[in-house]
């Protein structure tokens, strides 16, 4: 067994620790050992987060050494430039079309970098860079907290595991009431997969 | 027997609350401090157990010793710097031991992801003539505390636990039981032992020598520790190490023996011995301080550790594999080699942690910014009153710190400062050092930023909030009549929302030259109750000219339009109604008025309802 690094990565509310969750569940759930790292703290006050998920038959470290990434999930448009020395040429990236803008954009010290040197920049490392409509297809479904399962959706089609795990791994994880709309927003970002090419 | 049950996922933190429970932990005291909070908040909810928020560490440890004096097993938990404010009590606990178990948790933060500081609190240990025990996953975590019982009560002495942000934030599968150790209270009454329990002179010379006696039946003990384990393989490298820098060996040299510590303090100097005479090259791997590898060079054992790994800040399993290869320990086809960054790439905006909207801070520091004094802040949320464009701290050292600077800073030079301080701090360590302020009368103007509970650790209850830790109702110690009685003759309260009114009051007590005492009141936008009360403001692009003024209330909610302003080529501001919580500070200070007020948007609301 191959050990699987998954980053994730985003503002602190959007529900990173909550998606990170979900993923380790299901490694757990699919026989393998997993462990799962991150920081709280500082990043409550609208911070970038990130939480390290490794699944593999023994996990030693629970951070994932550098260029070692096999998933980046970036649910903010522009985090997953923050991790590029995490990636190699084969990682594969997803990320949400959706923008948090920061304030030292507001206050006019930064600027907000356009979505195609997002893309660009990220395509120099590995081409399996993918936009995900997750924020936006989450709105349509009423709640745009179940962004972050609609890229986890996108994600399941990339790994050998069955789709009872994933949904046991959810209903697990999410309050009994919206575990419906949490297994719908899922199979709406399996089905992405047929519209991407990542 | 105790049963078998599947393995669960647990952070360090919940596999610490966990094992204490298993342990037979009826009492549990601590204060909140990243990373160590969530031990107590998942103690508290088990079932047949007494948990509590203190309101300093100090208080948290005493009543802990208090009720292992009793014959209570007891746990009292707190972040790294937590151990300094309690250090005191730790060490009279040292000399006096306790009736039944005594484990002290100590968070360490290396790389301060959340603190002032790095100290390595294995020194303490030492310090202290107190064993130390160093989780390197969340199994280890639980059976660590488990083990700490035993070991306290075994040997008569408090047992520090320190996990690291690493531990106590990382998810590790962990195996449990379901059944509670049952242990019963192990005296009747409290003792009367003055010879053990009341450390005046004559009795302490006595119990001095007894605890170095226990420090070296604790060193035989660690020779046969479980916890401390080799794990031999290949023997042309032997690494002593613990904690997560564990995790790391193990990763990085997948080939090499290791002497693995679960005990940090004392150390099996028999063992390592052992160890190092059959390995070929000897090093030791650990965050932080050299502290194992200063005994080891002690015992007279040649050993490298921090000529190759770095003291400050986290490892992890780059830094330790290329500080190897540099090293000479690993063959350079080891490396693993960086990601070559794109030469050309945009720069990424920086995410400082900012107040959040409707943050009642942020019109204090409005207001206090137009003093035009030195302003002494104190850790909080409200020290994020630093960042730009607020701009409005001098300094911050450690808890309660900042009225004490203030005092000293005003009485020596005989000029005004400002002290900040959040409602927790000052039930923590504010009220003595106002009691300075007051006592040897300095013109400081303390502002106590009352948001009615402890919220840059995640909004713990406090003495201030009335409710404790165990989700009961609690009495509320009310602050304007506490400062009252220390004899401060201008005290005032005021919503902190309306910011007229905290100016006022402020340029009032600039000009005294007396104590005087602002508590600007209101609760934490992000409790649930003020949740419910959400109401976003909106801007009249019509009115609005771009002049930038809300904006630097630094609140994340305001963003640039792209509209611009005609005459002045500004680009105009906007409200994202999903961050606004309608505090309408920067309605307040809008000069244009073109930021619609909370009580105008209800207006709104009603008439298009009718
Ligand atoms: C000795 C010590 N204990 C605990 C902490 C962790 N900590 C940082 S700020 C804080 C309390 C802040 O509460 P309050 O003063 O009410 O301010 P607020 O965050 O609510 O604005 C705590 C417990 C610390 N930094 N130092």
């Amino acid at each position: 067994m191959k050990t699987i690094n998954f980053l994730l990565a985003g503002v602190g509310g959007q529900g990173v620790l909550m998606a990170s969750n979900i993923l380790a569940s299901v490694g757990m759930l699919a026989g393998y050992d997993v462990k799962k790292s991150e920081i709280h703290g500082m990043s409550q006050r609208g911070g970038n987060v990130s939480s390290h998920v490794r699944w593999g038959e023994i996990v030693h470290s629970p951070i994932i050494p550098d260029a070692s990434a096999d998933f980046l999930l970036a649910f903010e448009a522009m985090e997953a430039l923050r991790y590029l020395p995490m990636l190699r040429a084969d990682s594969v990236v997803l990320m949400d079309r959706h923008q948090i803008v920061p304030v030292t954009v507001t206050s006019g010290d930064a600027v907000y970098p356009e979505y195609a040197d997002i893309e660009g920049t990220l395509r120099q490392i590995s081409p399996n860079v993918q936009w995900v409509p997750g924020v936006e297809l989450a709105e349509e479904m009423g709640n745009a907290r179940v962004a972050n399962i609609i890229t986890l959706g996108l994600l399941s089609t990339y790994l050998d595991v069955p789709e009872s795990v994933w949904k046991q791994a959810i209903a697990r994880r999410v309050p009994q009431r919206f575990v419906e709309l949490n297994y719908h927003a899922w199979e709406t970002g399996r089905k992405l997969r047929e519209t991407v090419n990542a | 027997m105790t049963e078998e049950r599947p393995k669960d996922l647990l952070s360090g933190n919940e596999a610490i609350a966990r094992g204490a429970w298993e342990a037979g932990v009826t009492f549990a005291s601590g204060y909140p401090g990243t990373p160590s909070t969530e031990i107590l908040e998942n103690f508290a909810r088990y079932p047949g157990i007494y948990a509590e928020w203190a309101p300093n560490e100090k208080v948290a440890l005493d009543a802990a010793i208090g009720a292992a004096y009793a014959g209570r097993r007891a746990l009292a938990t707190m972040k790294h710097v937590g151990l300094n404010v309690a250090a005191d009590s730790f060490f009279y606990a040292s000399m006096t031991g306790a009736e039944a178990g005594l484990v002290i948790i100590s968070a360490d933060d290396p790389q301060m992801h959340s603190s002032q500081n790095e100290q390595d609190n294995r020194n303490y240990a030492k310090f202290a003539r107190v064993p130390c025990l160093d989780p390197a996953d969340s199994q280890e975590a639980r059976d660590m505390v488990i083990a700490g019982f035993d070991i306290s009560e075994q040997f008569d002495t408090p047992v520090l636990v320190r996990p690291t942000t690493r531990i106590s934030h990382s998810f590790t599968m962990v195996e449990s039981s379901d059944e509670r150790l049952d242990v019963p209270p192990r005296i009747k009454k409290f003792p009367k032992n003055p010879q053990k329990y009341v450390m005046v002179p004559a009795n302490a010379r006595h119990r001095h020598p007894f605890i170095e006696k226990r420090l070296q039946a604790l060193k035989d003990f660690a020779e046969t520790f479980p916890l401390n384990r080799t794990e031999w393989r290949d023997t042309e490298l032997g690494i002593i190490t613990g904690s997560v820098a564990y995790q790391y060996a193990r990763e990085v040299f997948p080939e090499a023996s290791i002497l693995k510590l679960g005990m940090s303090y004392p150390l099996p100097m028999q063992m390592i011995a052992d160890f190092a005479r059959r390995v070929k090259r000897l090093i030791v791997l650990e965050e932080l301080d050299p502290f194992i590898e200063e005994h080891v060079r002690l015992a007279g054992i040649p050993v490298e550790g921090k000529s190759i790994f770095p003291l400050c800040g986290e490892l992890n399993p780059t830094i330790v594999r290329n500080a190897a290869i540099e090293a000479g320990l690993l063959p350079a086809e080891h490396f693993i080699p960086p990601t070559e960054l794109p030469e050309k790439m945009p720069p990424v905006p920086v995410r400082p942690p900012v107040l959040c909207p409707g943050c009642p801070h942020r019109s204090t520091f409005w207001a206090i910014k137009k003093l035009h004094l030195p302003i002494n802040g104190d850790i909080g949320c409200y020290t994020l009153g630093v960042v730009h464009p607020l701009d409005a701290i001098d300094t911050t050292g450690c808890m309660g710190a900042g009225i004490g600077v203030a005092h000293g800073a005003s009485k020596s030079t005989g000029r005004k400062h400002v002290a900040v301080i959040g409602d927790s701090t000052f039930f923590h360590t504010g009220i003595p050092a106002l009691a300075n302020v007051a006592y040897n009368n300095s013109p400081v103007i303390t502002v106590i930023m009352d948001n009615r509970v402890t919220a840059m650790t995640g909004d713990q209850p406090n003495p201030g909030t009335g409710k404790n830790l165990m989700g009961g109702d609690a009495p509320r110690i009310e602050l304007e009549p506490l400062v009252k009685a220390m004899g401060i003759k201008h005290v005032k309260k005021v919503d902190a929302y309306d910011e007229k009114s905290v100016e006022t009051t402020l340029k009032e007590f600039k000009r005294l030259d007396e104590p005087s005492v602002l508590i600007t009141e209101r609760p934490c936008a992000l409790l649930p109750e003020v949740r419910k009360t959400y109401q976003p403001l909106k801007v009249d692009l019509e009115k609005c000219d771009g002049c930038g003024v809300c904006v630097r209330t630094g609140c994340p909610a305001l963003v640039r339009s792209s509209e611009i302003h005609e005459e002045s080529g500004r680009a105009k501001v906007e409200i994202d109604p999903l961050l606004c919580t309608g505090c309408d500070l920067c309605a307040q200070v809008c000069p244009s008025e073109a930021i619609t007020f909370r009580a105008q948007m209800d207006e709104l609301a009603f008439a298009t309802h009718i």
